[in-house]
C-alpha cells in the first residue's frame, strides 16, 4: 500500500498548439517514403512496361485533382475531364504553333485550365448537389462541343495531329519505350503532389475541410465559403489541365476523348476504389484501375465499360463505410498511416 | 415555321414521357437515378425485338414496351435501388453511372452497336395539312398519346388516393408510414411505373430519336434538364420545360445547326445560374 502513484498528468496527452497540431498532422509517415520510393524505382524494375506506367502517372494526378475538389472540399462534379482536355488541347496547340518545350507547355495548359476553373467555379457556389452535377455536366458538354465544331483549330473529331514536343528542359529527349515519358509524368505528379500536400495540412486546406462538413457552421466561425470553394476549384482545375497535358505531350496526341464523359466516370470510379480525402487515393485507385482495365480488357476487349460498371455498382453498394471496415481492415493501419480518416 | 414549332412539341412531348419517371424518382423522392435512360432503351428495344422477330403491330407494342420496362424497373427497385434510397447523392450518382455503363455494353453484347430501325405502320408515315401548316402524322399521333399521358398522370398524382399516398410518402417519410401508408410498397410500385413510362418513351421514341446502345448517356443530359429545369416540386414544371427544351432543340438544329448542341447546354446553365431550384418551381 505504499506504492507511490504515477501523477496522473504524464498519462494525460499533451494538448497541442495550433501550429504544432498542423505540424503534426503534416508529418510524413514511413508508408509514404515506401510508396513514392517504389514508384520511382520503378524506372529501373520495370523497363518494358514504362507507357503503362506513365498512363497510371496521368491518371492518378487526374484522380488527385478530383479528390481535392471533391475529397476535401465536397464539390460533387461530373465534368472534371473538361479541365484535363482544355489543358490536352492547350498542350497540343502550344506545341503546334511553338512552344515545342515541354515544361513550359506544362505550365501554360495549367494556367489555362486554371482560368477555365476559375470562370466556371462561380457556377457551382449556389444550389444543391444535383444542381452541381448537372451544371459541372454541362460545362463538360460544352466545353466538348467547342472542341468538336472548331475543327479547324482542333481537328475535330480526327483528333489534333501533328504534335510533336521538343525535349524536355531542351535536354531529355521522348523515346519510344516511355521511359522519358514515365520519369517525366512521375516527376511532374510527385512534385504537384507535394504542392497539394502541403496545401491540404494548411489552415487553408483545414478551413475548406471544414465547408465540406458543415458550411454553414464554418460559415459562422468566420470560413468565407465561396473564395475558398473558388480557389479549390481552380486548384483542382490547373491539377487536371496538367495531367490533360501530361498526356497530350507524352502521347503527342489529342483526340476529343479527353473531353469524353467517360473520363470523368474514370477519375470518379479510381477515386472509389481508392478512397478519397488522403490524397493517395486517386493514385493508388488509378493502379488499381489501370491494371483492371489492362486484365479484363485483354479478356473482353469490346465489354470491358461492362466490367467497370460492375465494379462501380459493387464497390457503391457494399457501401464506403463497409468496405473500409470488411475488405480493407488488413489494410486499415496502413492506410491510416497514409494519413486517410478513421475508416 | 409552324411546322418546325410543331415538330418541337411533339418531341418536347416525348420528352416529357421519356422524364416523368425521373421527374418522379428525382423530383418526389429525391434520388439520382442517371441509369433512368437504360429502361427507355430496354422499351425500345422491346419494340424492336417484338416488331422485327415476331412481327406484333406497333400499336400493341407499346403497352408491352411498357409492362417490360415496368417489370424491370420493378426487379432493379427491389433487388439494387432500394438499398441506396438512404445514401448521398454521390453514391447514387456512381451507382447509376454504373448500372448505365452495364446497360451500354449488355446491350452492346445481345443486339449489337448498330442503330436499330421501326417501321412505322402505313397509317401513321406520311403528312396531312391542317390550316397551310404541314404535320406529320406521327407527330400528331406522339402529341395526342404524350399529351393524354401527362393529363393521366397529372389526375392520377392529384386526385387519387394513391396519388396522395405519394406525396405524404415524398414529404415525410416516417409520418406516413406512421399513418399506415406502405411507403415501400408505394416506391416500388411508382419506380416501376415511372420506369414503365420510360420503355414507352423509347419504343415512342425509337423512330425519332434513334435506338443505340448509348442512348442511355445520350439522353442522361435531357432528362435532367426537363426534370432540373422543371423543378422538383410538380409534373407541371417538368412538362413545360420539357416542351421548352424539345422546341428550342428542334428550332435550334433547324436553324442555326452551326450552333449544334450550344443553345440546349447554354440555356440550361442560365438557368440553373439564375434559378437552381428549377424555373418553374417556388423558391425553397
Amino acid at each position: 500500500m505504499l506504492q507511490s502513484n504515477p501523477a496522473p498528468q504524464q498519462d494525460a496527452k499533451p494538448v497541442l498548439g495550433p501550429a504544432a497540431f498542423l505540424k503534426a498532422k503534416a508529418a510524413w509517415r514511413w508508408p509514404e517514403f515506401l510508396f513514392w520510393i517504389s514508384a520511382f524505382a520503378l524506372i529501373l524494375l520495370l523497363p518494358n512496361r514504362h507507357l503503362l506506367l506513365n498512363e497510371i502517372a496521368i491518371l492518378g494526378l487526374f484522380a488527385l485533382s478530383l479528390d481535392l475538389i471533391l475529397g476535401y472540399a465536397g464539390i460533387v462534379s461530373l465534368g472534371h475531364a473538361a479541365f484535363f482536355g482544355v489543358g490536352a488541347y492547350a498542350a497540343g496547340l502550344l506545341t503546334k504553333y511553338g512552344v515545342t518545350e515541354p515544361v513550359s507547355g506544362l505550365v501554360l495548359s495549367g494556367v489555362a485550365a486554371g482560368f477555365a476553373g476559375f470562370l466556371a467555379s462561380f457556377m457551382i457556389l449556389r444550389g444543391t448537389d444535383l444542381t452541381r452535377l448537372m451544371v459541372t455536366l454541362g460545362v463538360a458538354l460544352i466545353f466538348h462541343e467547342i472542341a468538336n465544331r472548331l475543327d479547324w483549330l482542333t481537328g475535330g473529331a480526327d483528333g489534333l495531329l501533328g504534335v510533336a514536343p521538343g525535349p524536355i528542359l531542351g535536354r531529355f529527349d521522348f523515346d519510344f519505350a516511355g521511359t522519358t515519358a514515365y520519369v517525366y509524368s512521375l516527376t511532374v505528379t510527385f512534385l504537384l503532389f507535394l504542392a497539394a500536400r502541403r496545401i491540404v495540412h494548411s489552415p487553408f486546406g483545414l478551413s475548406v475541410k471544414a465547408l465540406k462538413d458543415n458550411r454553414l457552421r464554418a460559415a459562422t466561425i468566420g470560413i468565407a465559403p465561396n473564395r475558398r470553394l473558388i480557389a479549390i476549384y481552380t486548384l483542382g482545375a490547373v491539377y487536371a489541365g496538367m495531367a490533360g497535358a501530361l498526356l497530350t505531350q507524352t502521347t503527342q496526341f489529342v483526340s476529343l476523348e479527353v473531353l469524353d464523359f467517360a473520363r470523368s466516370a474514370d477519375a470518379l470510379l479510381v477515386l472509389v476504389i481508392g478512397g478519397s480525402g488522403y490524397l493517395y487515393g486517386g493514385l493508388i485507385g488509378a493502379i488499381a484501375f489501370k491494371l483492371m482495365k489492362d486484365t479484363l480488357s485483354a479478356m473482353t476487349p469490346a465489354y470491358w465499360i461492362f466490367w467497370m460498371g460492375f465494379i462501380l455498382v459493387i464497390l457503391v453498394l457494399i457501401g464506403r463505410d463497409r468496405r473500409m471496415a470488411g475488405l480493407a481492415r488488413p489494410f486499415a493501419p496502413l492506410l491510416r498511416l497514409l494519413g486517410a480518416r478513421r475508416p | 415555321m409552324l411546322t418546325i414549332l410543331f415538330d418541337g412539341i411533339a418531341y418536347g412531348m416525348l420528352l416529357f414521357v421519356l422524364a416523368a419517371g425521373l421527374a418522379v424518382t428525382l423530383g418526389l423522392m429525391n434520388f439520382v437515378n442517371l441509369a433512368h435512360g437504360a429502361f427507355a432503351m430496354a422499351g425500345g428495344y422491346a419494340t424492336v425485338v417484338l416488331m422485327n422477330r415476331f412481327g406484333v403491330p406497333f400499336l400493341a407494342c407499346l403497352p408491352l414496351a411498357f409492362l417490360f420496362s415496368a417489370a424491370l424497373g420493378l426487379l432493379f427497385e427491389r433487388t439494387l435501388y432500394v438499398r441506396m434510397y438512404e445514401r448521398s447523392h454521390l453514391d447514387q450518382v456512381l451507382f447509376s453511372i454504373g448500372l448505365v455503363f452495364m446497360a451500354i455494353a449488355a446491350t452492346d453484347y445481345l443486339m449489337g452497336s448498330s442503330q436499330q430501325n421501326i417501321h412505322l405502320p402505313a397509317y401513321l408515315q406520311g403528312r396531312i395539312t391542317i390550316g397551310g401548316v404541314g404535320i406529320g402524322i406521327y407527330r400528331l399521333f406522339l402529341v395526342v398519346v404524350c399529351g393524354l399521358m401527362a393529363l393521366g398522370l397529372q389526375w392520377i398524382l392529384a386526385k387519387t388516393r394513391f396519388g396522395s399516398q405519394l406525396r405524404a410518402a415524398v414529404d415525410d417519410r416516417r409520418v406516413a408510414r406512421g399513418l399506415g401508408i406502405p411507403v415501400v410498397k408505394v416506391f416500388a410500385i411508382t419506380f416501376a411505373f415511372g420506369s414503365g413510362l420510360a420503355g414507352l418513351g423509347g419504343a415512342l421514341g425509337a423512330e425519332i430519336v434513334g435506338l443505340d446502345p448509348t442512348f442511355p448517356l445520350k439522353f442522361m443530359l435531357y432528362f435532367l434538364i426537363v426534370v432540373t429545369v422543371g423543378g422538383t416540386s410538380s409534373l407541371t414544371g417538368p412538362f413545360l420545360a420539357a416542351l421548352l427544351l424539345g422546341v428550342a432543340d428542334v428550332m435550334g438544329k433547324y436553324l442555326v445547326p452551326q450552333l449544334g448542341a450550344f443553345i440546349i447546354y447554354a440555356m440550361m446553365l442560365a438557368v440553373l445560374m439564375i434559378r437552381p431550384q428549377g424555373l418553374f418551381a417556388r423558391g425553397r
